[in-house]
This record gives C-alpha cells, structure tokens and sequence, in this order.
C-alpha cells in the first residue's frame, strides 16, 4: 500500500510541476551578498507585475558551470543568467543572448558608467544589464599603520605596499600584513596576478598570441607575490580566494587587502566586520612609473539567454533590478552602503551615498582608471583587464592558475611555475589554431 | 538441474535490468567515442570537425595526465589501507562488551549517512582550516604551529576526510563477519596455547578475508571517482596535487568546455577503469564463489 | 576475582569505544551545535562548546532564502522513487541469477558493477543533450531514471548475495507438500526475501539520498534536490559558518536519522553476502 501510494504521489508532482509555470521567470544567480538582497527583495517586483520568480543561487563555480553548460547546448534551463564582463561579450558574439532593447525609457541607460556600459555592449547594442560593478583597490587597516609608524599613500607603489606588510605581520598576535588570492582560478587567484602583472608591465600575449610567462616582468611579479605572501601572509593562502580573504579581513586578520571594491561595503559594515570603524582605501598599487593600477574591471550583470521563451518579462525584471529605484529601494531598507554599487553614474553624485559610503570615492576613482581595452603598457591583441577576453581563457586561466597555486604552496619554484605556464598556454593556443 | 523452460524464464527475468544498464552505457558511451575525434569546443559553435586521434594525443600529452593516474590510485589506495586497518581494530573493539554499545555504534555509522558536499565543506570550513578552524585551536593550545591542511599536505587530508566517509562502512562489514565467527572456534585455539597474536592471524583475519574483499570492490568503485571532495576543497590543487582522473576530466569538459578532448579522456579513464575492474573483479569474484 | 578483572576490561574498552566513537561523531556533532550560534560566535576563538546564546535565526534564514521544503520534498520523491523503480527491475533479475544461474551469470553481475565506473564527469554532456531533447531537465522523472541506472548495479548485486542465502531444499520441500507456484511465492519465498529487499532498499536510498553531481547539473528549481540546496550555501561571500552548519544540518539530518532508526536492517544488508 505504501509503495503504490508513494508511487501515485510522485507522479501527481510530477504533473503538478509540470502545469504551474504560468508566467515564471527562472533567474539563476551567484550566492553573493547583493545577489542574496535582490532574491529578498524581489517579490515586490511579483508584486508590482504578477511575474512569479524561481531563484536558484549557486556558488560562483557551479554557477558558471551551469549556465555556461546551458547555455551552449541551449538547454533552456533559464530566463535571467547573472554573468560577468567575461562572458558577455564572448556570448553575444555567439548570438547566444537576447539584445536588451526593452529596458523602457525611463531606465536612463545613458547613466550607466561608461566603463561598465562598455564592457557590456557588443556593436553598440546592450547584452547584459550592470548589476553591480567593481575594480580592485587596496582596503588596510589604519589602526595597524598607525602603530606601525607607517602612513599609506594614496597611490602607493608596490616597494612600499612589500615593506609595510612585512611590518604589519605579527604572527603570533595572528596578524597578517598582507591577504591576497590564491585559490587556484581564472576568476580567483588569476584574476589578481593578472592584475598584479599588469601594474607590473607584464601582458598575457604578445601580438602574435605568443604567451609572454618567459618575460622578466612576470617572473618579477610573481616572485613579488611568492615571496610576500610567504612572508607576510595567512597560513593557507593558497585555497583562498574572494571570500575566505574578505572572512579573514573581517576578523582582523589582515593588514592589508588588495581586492574587489566592492568588499569595502562588507568590511566597513559593523554587523560583520569586527574592524569595521578601522578601514582605509588606497589605489591598486603600481610599479616604477608604468603609472598602471592593473586595470581591474568586473561587473556581475543579468542577461537573457536568445532561447528563452520570456524574453519580454525578463526584460522588465532586469530593468527593475539595475534601475535608479532598486538602489533607492534598497537605501531605504538597509542604508545606502549596502546597494550595489559601480553602475550608475547619478548614484556618485548622491550627497546621501558619499556621505554613507566612505569608499565610494575611491571606487569611483579605481573605475574609472581602469583601461581594458589596453590592460598593460604593452601592445596587446586582446581586451580585459584582469582576464582575457577570448574562449579558451577559462581553460588556459584555471590551468595557469593552479601552476602558480602550487607555486605559492611551495611544491614549485616560481622559475619552473612560470615555464610551464608557458607551455601549457603556448599548447592550448596552438590547438585552439592561433598559429596556423 | 535448470530446464529449458526454467533458464528461458530466467533470461527474461534479467533482460529488463540488462538491456536498460547496456543502453545506459552504450547510448552515452558511443557519443563519447564520437566526440572524442572530433574537435568540438561548446564555446566555440559551429567549429566542429574531426580530427582523428588529436584529442588523444593533447590528453596524452598534458603533463598533468600522469600526476592525476598517480593520484588517483593513492586517493584510492591511501584510504583504502585506512578504513581496512581501522575498520578492522574497530570491529575488533566494538566486538568486546562495551556499556551502551548500542549508542558507540550509532555514533561510529554517522558519517557514512553525511553528503560528501557537506562532509567535505564541514572539514574544510569548520575542522581543517588554518585560522578557525578546530585543528589549528588545538595546535595552538598545544603551542605548535597549526598546520595549513590544504596547502601543505593536500593529498593526506583529502584522503582522511574520505576515509571518515568511507571507515564506518568498513567497520560494520568486518564486525558482523567478526559476529558470525564460531565463539567455540576462538575457545578452542585459546586452549591451545594461542596467544592473541596468532589467534588474529590464524583464524580471524582469514575469516574475514571474504568481507575485506567486499569492502574492497564496493570501496574502490567508489573511490574511483571521488569528486566532490576535492571540487570543494582543493580544486585539484595546490597545483596539480590532489587532481585526481576525474577531476582532470572535469576541468577540460566543464572548465575549458573542449567535449572533443573531455571525451578523449572519458574514454581513458573507462579503459583503465575497467583493467582495474577486470583486475579486482577477478580477485573478488574468486573470493565470493568461496 | 576473574569477574572483577573483566568488569575493568569492560571499563578500559568502553571507554576507548566511546571516545573513538565521539572524535567520529564530533564533526557532526560540531556542525549541528554550530547552526545555533550567531555568525559571530560560529567563529569564536576559542570555541564555544555549550554555553553561548543559542538562535534559531540561521533556520529562519536558510528558510526564507532558499525554501528548505521544497528541496526536501524533491529529495524524497527522486530517491524513494528511482530505489522503488530500481528495485521492480533490480528483483526479478536477481532472482534469476540466484535461482538459475548459467555459467556467465558472474560474468554479467561484473559486468554490471563495471558500468558504475564509468567517469560520470566524462558523459555530462552527452547525456544533456539527450535530456535537452527528451525534455527531461529539471524533471523528477529524468533524476529517477538517472538515479536508477547509476544505481541499478548494486541493487542487482545486493539482491543476489541475499537471494543466493535463501536455501532452494525449503522450495522443494514445499513444492513436495502440494503448494501451488503462487502460495510458494507468498508463504515462503517473500517472507524470507523480505529482509534482505528493505536493506537494499535503505543502502539504495542513501546512495541517491547523498548522489551530488547528476542531482547538481541535470535540475534547476522544479526538480533540485537538497544536493543543490547546499550548494548555494557552500562559500558565500562573509561570514558564513553558522549558516552553513544551519544547511547542513537540514541536508542530512532527515537521511541520518533514517538511517539510526534501521540500522539493522542496514547492516545485514551492507554484508552484500560477504558474512553467512
């Protein structure tokens, strides 16, 4: 009696899921902070429009994994994919997404930054709609630096950054003076080094798709990074990435970290950060007089798969949510540090904003100076800041990646890291028919 | 014994399970074979051709090919030897009398109920990381440096938070073939003159000779293609130090999206797969007809 | 003199049975005591055993955000269901390799079990391409059919080493007495199977139960089962330790208790034939 009912009940489901998908939208997005906040938010959008919303919010790997799986065999699995700066440019040129052009007039697209605009347009016509957006700078804590001695500059250079963290470093009160990524890929530990080698002068491929890994600039930066997180940074370093960093900085683990802006809202608010009162802001530090500050630039943004069958509503769900009056929405209910930040132009220009958000000017600044059309002193074929803009990246970044991870863990040197980085780039390049 | 009609009976009676396990392996199996000469990038539409043994050739040639066999087979062996032995002194100790023996055994079979996910993110977040986590509180209360689990002994600690997993699954098959053993059997080799030593070698562990193989095939057909484990800890690193076959496949199919080369090496790992299938199957099935 | 001694013995050995059983359990114990502290005491240093301020607020939470039931109902129904689907294919093939087996009978229960070493990873996309076309994502039916298959081997296995313990002299003992083929099968043959079905059926379940990459990559909402659920809580941007244990604790809870509650029966099963 027991099987056959539960048989019986399965099925019912079964039809039951089947038939209530009246107008639903299926958005699938990353576990991140501002992303959790919309899912809390959305049913007034049910509200406002009578468009019920499944959410499904994955960790950032199995995410893109998802999508990505998707969204090239056109699955059509969802509405709303949440996706970068990376994807989006690769996948409207796949004709894999919806063109946005039913945001509605009153959705000011031309205040969006014209950074963020840019990363997300592919023929001058939008693909994905700027969540929030976010470059890297350098978050310390002034408490540290005044005990120090020390008295960071606004655009400090990596010399300094070095001798301040060694400073800091007090690993018997468990304090380290420098947390940086090391978690092993190309939008974790890679995403930094890029950077890092950027500041440095340093460039993924020259312009003939030769991978530079054998240049003295890398091999400078990345003896930069060994050598300082082994000597000023946290035990473990090598599995960290965005999120165990931002942990580690909350407890006050760190002296300094070099990381999204968009972390400066989670450090500095006092429900969890136990230093909150304590932070300070500073350029992505650069190196000699290449006056480059890595050229971070990401911005996490909602697009529309060409396969979905509500296109239409989607539209009207990502117009609400990077709209000027989500931001105002969510000012009201958690203070304007906490709204998304990066996007909008007007949103800088808010007294109330500057006002709530010490670092706002700092993020704007570090935006702004982000070039990734040209991410290093060098010529490069490529776009990006702290990736690559083309398919093959995320392979040849993951596998780059976990090189220099191991680098970091000690299991090789960096001479040897750097070698074969590059030649595993140089042989997937080749597979990938850049050569022929 | 078996008539005509009684085995024409029989066959049809495994046909279901057969024909729907041989479509399950042929079906995917023949669209991997076929995508494995193909150059054929998810990412990159449109831009499929074949290409012979090219797939075969790049997978053979990633260094990373033969570090992640070598893994594989001590993730495999490494816990392997762990829940044998301890699940062996275990089911030894559980056997005595023991006051709420009821409750030790409840508490010795949870693990085996956790999701990997969960028991790896348990490990990983609440027990072995360096900072908060338990291991580096009790090394500090010690005075000693805690010790950075993934960073510097990757492959130990993802075997043992597989062999938590995997000891309860030992110890109860080993106890209870212990529990069946002949108490007058014990007595008898007891009087004598056997010490505990040689009443182990000589008549216990024989005993149970026929649940270690068990333990053994179930364990390995497991272990082959532990994932979540290390997606969540590690991510094959640092390095390629704990990128096992499995997870070497993962990255170029669900990473870098090349289905062409993902299929070369799907192909591998179900050849190797299988000799050591062949291999164990062999022992095991020998040690079961017994 | 003899007792007292082995009174001590029992002492000494419950006591190191005890204590290798709590280091064991203490990582789920410490998961469960951990989803009641707030995310600032989840970190505390050093840390905090009994006495903190106990919440339920971390429940609330994971509730809201991620609509716990939901899941949870969609575990049951593709584990319970692909176990009972496993098993209506699974018992008459075991049957009849127990009652009539042929010279390659080994040879297809090997062959079997080699199928589950096939590298799931390897065929992801293969078979959602064929789910794609059948439209089977995020179906129940599609994870019951997948969760079968990957199943079905040790289900077949399980049921073999316990069928071949059924003694085939008591069906020609009751054949002798008269009874019909049908009263054979419900008098004597389903009393003694019995046992062994609902052990198989228990491994079968918290194997699906705990299945964590089909369940992850073939379902999106309607279908995902509390494998996908974990999976939005796994590293989270801040502080996250108390949630996280909140999750875990509703992830395998219902299956572990399952689990405690048969034990037994469990346990006769797991043998797969190997103790008589």
């Amino acid at each position: 009696m027991k099987l056959s009912s539960l048989v019986l009940g399965s099925c019912s489901l079964v039809v039951l899921a089947a038939t209530a998908q009246a107008q639903s939208l299926t958005i699938a997005t990353v576990n991140n902070g501002d992303m959790i906040r919309m899912q809390a938010l959305s049913p007034q959008f049910t509200e406002e429009t009578g468009i019920a919303l499944d959410w499904v919010i994955l960790e950032e790997n199995i995410l893109r994994q998802r999508v990505t799986t998707d969204i090239a065999t056109q699955g059509g699995q969802y509405d709303i994919m949440t996706i970068g700066a990376y994807e989006t440019p690769i996948w409207a040129a796949q004709g894999w997404l919806a063109p946005l052009d039913g945001l509605g007039g009153d959705y000011d697209i031309d205040d969006l930054l014209p950074a963020v605009r840019q990363a997300l347009t592919v023929d001058g016509q939008l693909y994905a709609a700027p969540f929030y957006a976010e470059s890297a700078m350098i978050m310390y804590r002034t408490d540290l630096f005044e005990q120090a001695g020390l008295d960071m500059p606004e655009a400090p250079t990596w010399d300094f950054i070095a001798d301040a963290a060694r400073q800091i470093t007090d690993r018997d009160a468990e304090i380290y003076g420098i947390c940086l990524r090391g978690r092993a890929g190309w939008g974790e530990n890679m995403a930094f080094l890029t950077a890092l080698a950027n500041s440095y002068g340093a460039r993924w491929f020259d312009m003939d798709w030769e991978p530079q890994f054998d240049s003295p600039e890398w091999n400078e930066a990345l003896n930069l990074y060994v050598d300082l997180m082994t000597e000023a940074g946290p035990p473990g370093a090598s599995s960290n990435g965005f999120n165990e960093n931002l942990a580690l900085f909350q407890q006050g683990r760190c002296g300094m970290w070099m990381d999204a802006t968009v972390a400066a809202s989670f450090v500095t608010n006092p429900d969890e950060s136990e230093v909150a009162d304590s932070v300070g802001y500073a350029l992505f530090p650069t190196h000699n007089n290449f006056g480059n500050h890595g050229n971070w630039l990401w911005v996490w943004s909602l697009g529309i798969p060409a396969s979905s069958q509500n296109a239409d509503a989607a539209q009207q769900f990502l117009a609400w949510a990077t709209s000027k009056d989500y931001l105002e929405l969510v000012a009201s209910q958690e203070g304007w540090a906490n709204v998304p930040p990066g996007t909008r132009t007007s949103l800088y220009e808010n007294p109330a904003y500057i006002e709530a958000a010490p670092f706002a000017g700092m993020t704007l600044d570090a935006m702004n100076s982000a070039n990734t059309s040209n991410s290093s002193v060098q010529d490069v074929p490529y776009s990006g800041g702290q990736f690559v803009a083309i398919p093959e990246f995320q392979g040849i970044g993951t596998a780059v990646g976990q090189i220099f991870s191991a680098a970091l863990a000690g299991q090789t040197s960096v001479d040897q890291a750097l070698q074969q980085a590059q030649q595993i780039t140089r042989m997937e390049m080749d597979r990938s028919g850049y050569y022929r | 014994m078996a008539t005509q009609q009684t085995q024409t009976a029989a066959r049809l009676m495994m046909s279901p399970a057969v024909l729907l396990l041989l479509a399950w392996m042929l079906i995917p199996l023949s669209m991997t074979l076929y995508f494995s000469f193909q150059r054929y990038n998810l990412l990159m539409p449109g831009m499929e051709y074949f290409t012979g043994l090219d797939n075969y050739r790049y997978f053979f040639a990633n260094p990373n090919f033969w570090a992640a066999l070598t893994n594989t087979l001590v993730l495999v062996g490494g816990v392997l030897a762990i829940t044998l032995i301890g699940g062996t002194l275990l089911a030894l100790l559980l056997d005595q009398p023991i006051f709420g023996q009821g409750i030790v055994r409840l508490l010795v079979i949870a693990p085996f109920f956790v999701m990997p996910t969960v028991s790896a993110l348990v490990w990983k977040n609440m027990m072995m990381h360096p900072v908060n986590g338990l291991f580096s509180f009790i090394a500090r209360v010690f005075g000693v440096q805690p010790l950075d689990w993934f960073g510097q002994v990757p492959m130990l600690s993802i075997i043992l938070i597989v062999s938590w997993q995997w000891l309860p699954f030992a110890t109860l098959i080993i106890l209870t073939a212990l529990q069946s053993l002949d108490e007058e059997q014990k007595e008898a080799a007891g009087m004598d003159g056997a010490g505990p030593l040689s009443l182990f070698f000589y008549i216990i562990l024989p005993h149970l000779a026929r649940a270690i193989t068990v333990v053994m095939l179930i364990q390995t057909i497991f272990l082959l293609s532990i994932f979540a484990e290390i997606f969540v800890t590690t991510a094959g690193g640092p390095g390629v130090a704990t990128t096992n076959l499995t997870f070497l496949i993962y990255i170029q199919s669900l990473l870098q999206f090349d289905v062409g080369l993902a299929s070369a090496g799907g192909i591998v790992a179900v050849i190797l797969a299988n000799i050591v299938a062949l291999f164990l199957l062999r022992i095991v099935g020998r040690n079961l007809d017994a | 003199m003899a007792r007292t001694i082995s009174t001590r013995r029992k002492v000494i050995v419950s006591a190191i049975a005890w204590l290798i059983g709590l280091t064991l359990f203490f990582p789920i114990l410490w998961t469960f005591l951990t989803s009641f502290k707030t995310e600032g005491t989840a970190i505390a240093m050093p840390p905090r055993f009994l006495f903190f301020d106990w919440t339920l607020e971390n429940y609330q939470t994971v509730q809201t955000r991620s609509n716990y039931f939901r899941h949870f109902s969609n575990s049951v129904i593709t584990a319970v269901g692909s176990t009972i689907i496993g098993l209506i294919i699974a018992i008459p093939a075991a049957w009849a390799m127990a009652f009539s087996p042929t010279k390659r009978t080994k040879d297809v229960l090997l062959w079997m079990l080699s199928t589950k070493m096939l590298p799931a990873v390897g065929v992801l996309v293969p078979i959602y391409l064929i789910f794609r076309d059948l439209r089977l994502l995020d179906t129940h039916i599609g994870l019951i059919i997948v969760l079968t298959m990957i199943n079905l081997p040790i289900i077949v296995w399980m049921l073999y080493t316990y069928f071949k313990e059924i003694p085939v002299d008591i069906l020609e003992a009751s054949r002798m007495d008269g009874a019909s083929l049908r009263q054979e099968i419900i008098y004597v043959l389903t009393p003694m199977a019995i046992p062994g079905i609902a052990s198989t059926m228990l491994l079968n379940i918290i194997l699906a139960w705990n299945e964590a990459f089909w369940t992850l990559n073939l379902t999106t909402t309607r279908a995902a089962p509390l494998t996908a659920f974990i999976a939005s809580y796994s590293s989270p941007e801040g502080l996250f330790w108390a949630k996280l244990s909140a999750a875990s604790t509703l992830a395998i809870a219902p299956i572990l208790i399952m689990g405690w509650f048969s034990q037994k029966q469990l346990v006769r099963g797991l043998t797969f034939g190997a103790v008589k």
